[in-house]
């Protein structure tokens, strides 16, 4: 990449990209030994890596919308792996090392960018809630710790130290915090996909998962008026907030509960705030864009819904709180606002792992949490597809957890904490 | 601004209100087995349709129940508790 960027920096021609895009949509076959439900990023980096690691490329991804149209598009973007349980902690490093080379691997800019991330303490609980946040993180190799005013005063000059009347007083500072660009992520790994020979189907809405002797052997799929069948090995279904709707599809329930969860962004400013900061307490966090605008985002809707629409309710609680943090930001003006549908679990951990359908594999229950796991999760189920076993990173993730009473009880996650 | 028409206080601002989860039968006590338990805690209706759900106005204290559109966000129909008791009894 550098020595080729240099050619073209000294060539007087445009760069011309041989593979600047996904090949073009070709009808769809009979039979694919894999489909994929769902052209998020979770669903197109099962198909990467499905190509790249196992040779598996009889590969169909089935994708209603456009690719990454989803919860994909929509997400602030914030990598990081600072939770509280060790098989999240576990999980989400893994992911968040992938994430490190992903430019280099796909060839093509993801924008990767570390800034550390700090969440901020109100209360003395708070406090002792880090400590244990921390220690988990050292342990699994993170880099996480706990600061004082001072540092926090040095890492972000521009918070108010004495928002509302709840003075900060420490920090969780994780320096692994990154951000990157979610679409590229999308483009990246679809692109390494079908060059490897994956097909990639949008505009193809899966209406119905068949099954025989509780095995799957098959989906029923919607082309603007026309209606296939398609013959499968193996399907995974990677919907984010449409999970219930397929499984039911499919003949079983989830635990998961459907909820618009909002975001936003300002008109952009001169660049002020480095690190990604959040406060739990006051149910919010903001992130400088590399444009200079300012992403807004906190925990999800107060209620279930399947719909996108974004309120008024939610944005005055929202920036009222991050007016408390920084001030000066109140005469900004909002540029975008979006929602997406989040699949939330009750632990606020994912469903990861095997269903009650054979050969028909979940990842689901992503919630507010999932785009920073996408290149692990892509890699996980790629494993899970290609060998029939589930790999140990994400057993402990395995839907049956809720009937045996052993859950994950993530309360490091941004709608648990917020 | 959404409005809730509370059963109570008539047309309000939903923020004035909780949503405490969908109306569902509680298993039995002295002999539902763990799978019963488990349905009951963690399995919520997450469909398209009309869910029945419990609702919170936390300035006056009052529970009661809504019928809601979990696609359009439509509130259908809203009633006191005592409804549910005299359908049970029914
Ligand atoms: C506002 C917001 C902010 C967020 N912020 C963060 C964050 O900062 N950090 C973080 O880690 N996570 C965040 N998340 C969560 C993250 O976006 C998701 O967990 C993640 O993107 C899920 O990826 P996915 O590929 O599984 O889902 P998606 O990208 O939603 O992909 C699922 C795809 O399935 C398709 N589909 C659905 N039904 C069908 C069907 N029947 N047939 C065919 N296709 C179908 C959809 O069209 C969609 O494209 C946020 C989410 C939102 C909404």
């Amino acid at each position: 990449m550098p020595f080729a960027l240099l050619k073209y920096g000294l060539g007087s021609e445009y760069p011309f990209e041989k593979h600047a895009d996904l090949p073009p949509p070709t009808a769809l076959k009979k039979r694919y030994d894999v489909v994929i439900i769902g052209g998020g990023g979770h669903g197109v980096a099962t198909a990467y890596y499905l190509a790249k690691y196992h040779g598996i490329t009889n590969v169909a991804i089935l994708e209603k919308g456009y690719l990454g149209g989803g919860n994909t598009a929509r997400n602030t973007a914030v990598i990081r792996s600072n939770y509280l349980t060790s098989e999240g902690v576990r999980f989400y490093s893994e992911s968040v090392k992938l994430f490190r080379d992903l430019s280099n691997e796909f060839d093509f800019n993801i924008m990767y960018s570390r800034r550390g991330q700090l969440t901020l303490a109100h209360t003395d609980s708070a406090i002792r809630a880090f400590r244990q946040r921390a220690e988990v993180n050292k342990h699994f190799g993170g880099k996480t710790e706990l600061i004082d005013p001072q540092q926090i005063r040095e890492l972000v000059p521009t918070l108010n130290m004495y928002p509302g009347q709840q003075p900060v007083l420490a920090g969780l500072w994780h320096m692994d915090g990154a951000t990157a660009r979610h679409d590229a992520v999308a483009w990246g790994y679809a692109k390494g996909a079908t060059q490897r020979g994956v097909e990639l189907h949008q505009l193809t809405e899966v209406t119905d998962v068949l099954v025989r002797d509780e095995k799957v052997w098959g989906v029923k799929v919607r082309q603007g008026s026309a209606e296939h069948v398609i013959e499968c090995g193996i399907a995974v279904q990677a919907v984010a907030g449409h999970s219930s709707l397929l499984a039911a599809k499919a003949g079983f329930r989830l635990p998961i509960v459907t909820y618009p969860l909002q975001a936003m962004v300002t008109q952009p400013v001169k660049p002020f705030l480095d690190p990604l900061v959040s406060s739990p307490a006051f149910h919010c966090y903001v992130q400088q864009t590399g444009r200079g605008e300012l992403v807004f985002g906190g925990g999800s809707d107060p209620y279930p819904l399947y719909n996108t629409r974004s309120t008024m309710e939610l944005k005055e609680e929202l920036l009222a709180h991050a007016v408390e943090l920084f001030p000066f930001v109140a005469n900004l003006k909002l540029m975008r606002q979006w929602a997406g549908l989040t699949d939330m679990t009750s632990d606020y951990s994912p469903i990861m792992g095997l269903s009650p359908v054979e050969n028909y594999y979940l990842d689901a229950g992503w919630g507010t949490w999932g785009f920073k796991s996408t290149p692990i999760c892509g890699k996980t189920m790629a494993e899970l597809v290609a060998t029939g076993k589930v790999p140990d990173l994400i057993k402990p993730f395995g839907v049956e957890r809720f009937s045996e009473f052993r859950q994950v009880n993530e309360m490091g996650a941004t709608a648990a904490s917020h | 601004m959404k409005i809730m028409p509370c059963p109570l206080n008539g047309p309000r601002n939903i923020n004035e209100f909780v949503y405490g989860g969908e109306v569902s039968e509680l298993p039995d006590v002295a002999t539902a087995p763990d799978s019963d338990w488990a349905e009951h805690t963690f399995y919520a209706y997450n469909g398209t349709g009309i869910a029945r759900e419990w609702w919170y106005h936390v300035a006056s204290g009052y529970w009661f129940v809504a019928e809601r559109h979990r696609v359009t966000d439509e509130i259908i129909r809203t009633y006191d508790p005592a409804v549910l008791a005299e359908e049970k009894a029914q």
